[in-house]
């Protein structure tokens, strides 16, 4: 870069900051490092479309990991469906309680323990996937199996929980518990940091006209809340749906659509399969996994990029920040 | 002044307000007109102590009925149900449809709590019974190089961990540190704009998708099918970065311009007083940031998986084939079971152990790292 | 700058732990030489391929490297296809592969490792049986013929008591429970060996032709990952019926399948007969045991579900020092001994005295 870095000019017009070699040297390596970034990000793109190609170009009888007859885009569709459905069954679950954690620990709890409380739901931020894919194979999905026998048999007349029911608990409802669980943590400790921003003054009018504590949080944490909630969802999501060992070990997938919760045919999702068939992947093969990748990193990136813009969005009206 | 993002709890709703239940009155005492129409304190308690006895009685019959084990599950599932409707019910008729609807949320609101702690906590009792079978020093002496079914280690996946995190450490450190310095320091206008956004964006990359990334990077230069274990710190890397950044530059942000205005007026040159003002205040938090970062990364799977392959022999090269690492370990182990598969699966879990100690004492680091330097800046 | 001292300790504390602990206690030299008797060879072995011989290869380097303290074997268990891509390419000195390379393959392809045109060795080395398991109260064992199996796996017999499952088991109890078929949810040999057995045996229910992956086409069933899952899934459940490697098996109970006119139970014996009943494949060279499998086989006391992974190597090395770990290791590989291995890890059958013979044979021609 050519400019020359400006020095932060507070009092009225200083003289001309000398450059020095060690300022000059300093500022390029900052802007190097920061350009890198930008590179990484670019590279990542460029290298997964440019091993992605072969899939889309070759000729599908070629390449072994479709069945007969099938694309590239027929192979992606149920794993692209399942990736969202998982995703979207995890939030749903995740978001709620992720609510009622973050007010009750910045309004409810009592104000000694809050912090602590706080470092207790990120203890679940810091337990690694895989080790959340042995937890729920084990022991989450034995666990629920008869409930889902239950649900199957009384209210199987929702499509939601059309029979039979999975002989394992191995199936995407389980498996969106599980993300439920991941996401929780993030989405909880984004929502206590945005409740705790609440201007006090909102708050202590609103109880001052006599309003319960609820309609006190109904009419001014809340709305005051909503964007980051939003956008503590959006990231949430993104979390979600890039997940991919817990996923991989606790799902029972076969390649279908279907929006039934209980069954054993379940859809796969995309970092789920990749998990499953890159070891043994070769050839083609391989390019067909990393365009399905491609296809997840593209979804994530409009997620994230959303939720993003909405938080900065955000950060500009409510001067929160 | 700069508002830090782990503000102390300033507020809660308790003390203010007619959220509190007043003291019942004592005997003989006048009674205390806003008490009148209220809850006793102990009334919450006592309801949820009904709703305990009343499900522990149904499922208690249910199970003599019927046979079975004694449903635990079920029981606190019913107790917090009737627990909320019997608050409600109870505050409806005693204080008004107000006062009831706001302690129903109460009740949800704790419960949600509860219901979060639950897996966490089934999670901990889990890993610690099942993991403790092969916690033993043949664990931590041995790979698993020549084993076959009982007995074998994970030194080499914790050696590969080691490595691979290290490895990616040394990469992300300087390229996170120097460009949150870039941003906080030097950056105005549209490319500060673009690498925060785009730092924000990479912290969304999924973990696969970065070990795809460094697979596909590497295969181009060393032919289809290479694992390496630099290959997997690569990919460790990309997910790091952005975190370093992020919390380096809320820490370099904490630092007070006085500081830096006073190190100009003594003449010194801006990378100097970088260096050695702003960067050695925020030391600590930047040390807690980059430890936070990596007990994030430590526990990745999938990118190595994809990138760095496993194996069962020890490797300490990061340039030449493959490399074990205790994720991997882990998955693998528990997918591809030999005959006697309970060897397999003690083996999973005890490394699952090996790995939740491991990120956990690299988080309490951290967080006493910042407790005890973090006073320095007098927040 | 400051964190130097925070560095420096962290660095210190790093490379005293490293090594402290580096070397693990079964890598040191010394530690898996149980008789360091035969140590004339050395040097580096590279294989890679099958991961369903994993496990018998796991076992088999274990014993040889004990045996020859020298050498180090490394096998790849990346995948057949990426295993024969590899010896192809040069990258390995042999390959485990669950199909022998095909004619065209072998006339199309430069094998980078071999001398040119001199052929490979391909042996049928490792006899994995798959066992087709059930979980029904109150039955051991069930005797089903091909067709009515292929029924089970398609979905068209959906209860235990349906009367194509009832008729050949007039003595067991059958219960009016619906059938859960448990398959394989990755790409595995193991689908593919099954399907095959499938569609030679019963065409007409059974029209997907063999493959990896579970055909998407065949509605119901639940899927589970690798061999621990679908074992898992079936022990789980209830009425449920899966195929998983027999070593594997345990308490479940086991189909007997029906060959001519009477029914064969799994035994690594009967599973070891079919590579006797079946041909080589015809044009092949000397040293190559390609077998074309007769999974319709009719004679007596065979088990035609089994799975066949093959050790390929090549006749004549570039290397000689390859050359002679190959021979010696493919050896100890197909003598009784290295079978015996790899039946008590890996739960294979045994090959037959015969095929070890054919085998020893085709080994003799390595140089």
């Amino acid at each position: 870069m050519s400019s020359p870095p400006v020095a932060r000019t507070e009092s009225a017009q200083p003289p001309r900051p000398v450059q020095r070699l060690g300022d000059r040297i300093f500022s390029t390596s900052t802007l190097t490092a920061g350009a890198l970034i930008l590179a990484t990000l670019a590279a990542v793109a460029a290298f997964l479309i440019l091993q992605s190609t072969p899939a889309l170009t070759e000729n599908p009888e070629d390449i072994s990991i479709f069945t007969s007859g099938e694309t590239f885009w027929t192979y992606v569709g149920p794993l692209i469906f399942g990736t969202l459905w998982s995703a979207a069954l995890a939030l749903l679950m995740a978001v709620p309680l992720a609510i009622g954690i973050a007010l009750f620990i910045s309004h409810y709890a009592p104000r000694k323990l809050a912090q602590g409380l706080g470092y207790v739901i990120d203890l679940l931020a810091a337990v690694p996937s895989v080790v959340f894919g042995l937890w729920g194979a084990n022991t989450l999905a034995p666990l629920v199996q008869p409930f889902y026998l239950w649900l199957t048999e009384n209210l199987g007349w929702i499509p939601l929980f059309a029979p039979p029911a999975s002989g394992t608990g191995r199936t995407i409802l389980t498996a969106a518990v599980v993300l439920a669980v991941m996401i929780l943590p993030i989405i909880t400790a984004l929502c206590r940091e945005v409740f705790l921003q609440t201007p006090v003054l909102h708050e202590e009018a609103a109880l001052a006209l006599g309003a319960t504590r609820w309609e006190m949080i109904r009419m001014t944490v809340l709305p005051f809340g909503r964007a980051g909630i939003v956008s503590a969802s959006m990231l949430g999501l993104g979390r979600a749906l890039g997940e991919t060992m817990a996923v991989a070990m606790v799902l029972s997938s076969s390649g279908v659509i279907s929006f039934a919760l209980l069954t054993s045919s379940n859809p796969s999702t995309i970092a789920a399969n990749i998990a499953l068939s890159f070891p043994e992947a070769y050839g083609l093969n391989v390019n067909v996994l990393i365009a399905t990748g491609l296809m997840l990193f593209a979804i994530t990136l409009v997620v994230n990029a959303i939720a993003r813009y909405v938080i900065n969005r955000r950060k500009e009206f409510s001067g929160a920040n | 002044m700069a508002q830090t993002t782990t503000a102390p709890l300033q507020r809660s709703g308790s003390g203010v307000g007619p959220g509190r239940p007043n003291p019942a009155p004592g005997p003989g005492a006048m009674p205390n007109v806003y008490a009148s129409g209220r809850l006793g304190k102990s009334v919450p308690w006592i309801v949820l102590g009904v709703s305990l006895l009343v499900s522990a009685a149904i499922f208690g019959l249910a199970q003599a009925a019927s046979g079975g084990d004694f449903n635990v599950v079920g029981t606190i599932v019913l107790t917090g149900l009737l627990n909320g409707i019997g608050i409600y019910l109870t505050a409806l008729l005693v204080e008004g449809a107000r006062q009831a609807k706001d302690r129903l949320v109460t009740t949800l609101v704790t419960s949600a709590f509860i219901v979060a702690l639950a897996p966490l906590v089934s999670l901990f009792i889990t890993v610690l019974s099942r993991g403790t079978a092969r916690f033993d020093i043949q664990l931590f002496t041995y790979s698993m190089r020549n084993i076959v079914g009982e007995g074998g280690g994970v030194l080499h996946a914790i050696v590969g961990t080691l490595i691979m995190t290290g490895i990616a450490t040394i990469i992300s450190v300087p390229i996170g540190l120097l460009t949150s310095i870039y941003l906080v320091e030097y950056g105005r206008g549209a490319l500060a704009r673009a690498i925060t956004f785009f730092v924000d964006v990479m912290t969304g990359i999924p973990s696969i998708v970065a070990g795809l990334f460094a697979y596909a990077l590497f295969a181009i230069f060393f032919g289809p099918g290479i694992r390496l274990g630099v290959a997997g710190a690569v990919a460790l890397s990309v997910l790091m970065i952005p975190g370093v950044v992020r919390s380096s530059e809320e820490m370099l942000r904490l630092v007070p311009n006085e500081l830096r205005e006073a190190a100009f007026a003594l003449g010194v040159p801006k990378w100097l007083t970088i260096l050695k003002v702003v960067l050695p205040t925020s030391i600590a938090g930047i040390t807690t940031g980059v430890m936070l970062a990596i007990a994030r990364v430590i526990g990745e799977t999938a990118p190595l998986l994809v990138a760095a392959g496993f194996t069962s022999n020890m490797n300490y090269s990061p340039l030449e084939g493959r490399m074990q690492s205790l994720p991997v370990f882990v998955y693998s182990s528990y997918v591809s079971q030999g005959t006697d598969a309970q060897a397999y699966l003690d083996r999973a879990w005890a490394a699952a152990l090996t790995l939740i100690l491991i990120v956990m004492a690299l988080n309490l680091i951290a967080r006493l790292v910042a407790r005890a330097f973090s006073p320095k800046l007098g927040r | 700058m400051k964190f130097t001292p925070f560095g420096r300790a962290a660095a210190v504390a790093t490379l005293a732990a490293l090594t402290l602990t580096s070397c693990a206690v079964n890598e040191m030299p010394g530690a898996a030489t149980g008789n360091g008797a035969a140590t004339e060879l050395t040097g580096t072995l590279v294989g890679g391929g099958a991961s369903s011989q994993q496990s018998a290869q796991e076992a088999w380097v274990a014993a040889f490297q004990g045996m020859h303290s020298a050498v180090t074997v490394e096998y790849d268990p990346a995948g057949s296809g990426a295993g024969r891509d590899t010896f192809i390419a040069g990258g390995s000195a042999f390959a485990g592969s669950d199909r022998a390379f095909k004619d065209a393959e072998l006339a199309d392809e430069e094998f980078t490792a071999c001398v040119p045109d001199t052929g490979l060795v391909e042996l049928p080395a490792y006899i994995s049986p798959i066992a087709v398991v059930f979980n029904l109260e109150g039955v051991d064992t069930l005797d089903l013929d091909p067709t009515t199996l292929a029924g089970i796996f398609s979905g068209t017999i959906t209860t235990w008591n349906d009367k194509a499952i009832a008729s050949q088991n007039p003595d067991a109890t059958l219960p009016n429970q619906t059938i859960t078929p448990v398959h394989r949810a990755d790409d595995s040999g193991t689908t593919e060996n099954f399907t095959e057995y499938l569609n030679v045996t019963a065409p007409d229910v059974w029209s997907w032709e063999a493959d990896g992956v579970w055909p998407d086409a065949v509605k119901g069933g639940e899927a589970a990952q690798q061999t621990s899952g679908v074992i898992d899934a079936v022990t789980s459940g209830t009425g449920t019926i899966g195929y998983a490697d027999a070593s594997r098996s345990g308490e479940l109970g086991t189909v007997a399948v029906k060959v001519g006119d009477e029914y064969v139970p799994y035994s690594a014996e009967a599973a070891a007969a079919i590579v006797d009943a079946s041909p080589l494949v015809d044009g092949r060279g000397e040293g190559d045991l390609a077998i074309q499998l007769d999974r319709a086989t009719t004679e007596a006391g065979v088990y035609p579900i089994v799975l066949i992974s093959y050790l390929i190597g090549c006749t004549e090395y570039k290397d000689a020092e390859t050359a002679k770990l190959v021979k010696e290791y493919f050896s100890y590989i197909v003598s009784e001994e290295g079978q015996k291995v790899s039946a008590d890890a890996a739960g294979s059958a045994p090959i037959s005295a015969a095929i070890a013979e054919k085998s020893a044979a085709a080994i003799e021609l390595i140089k």
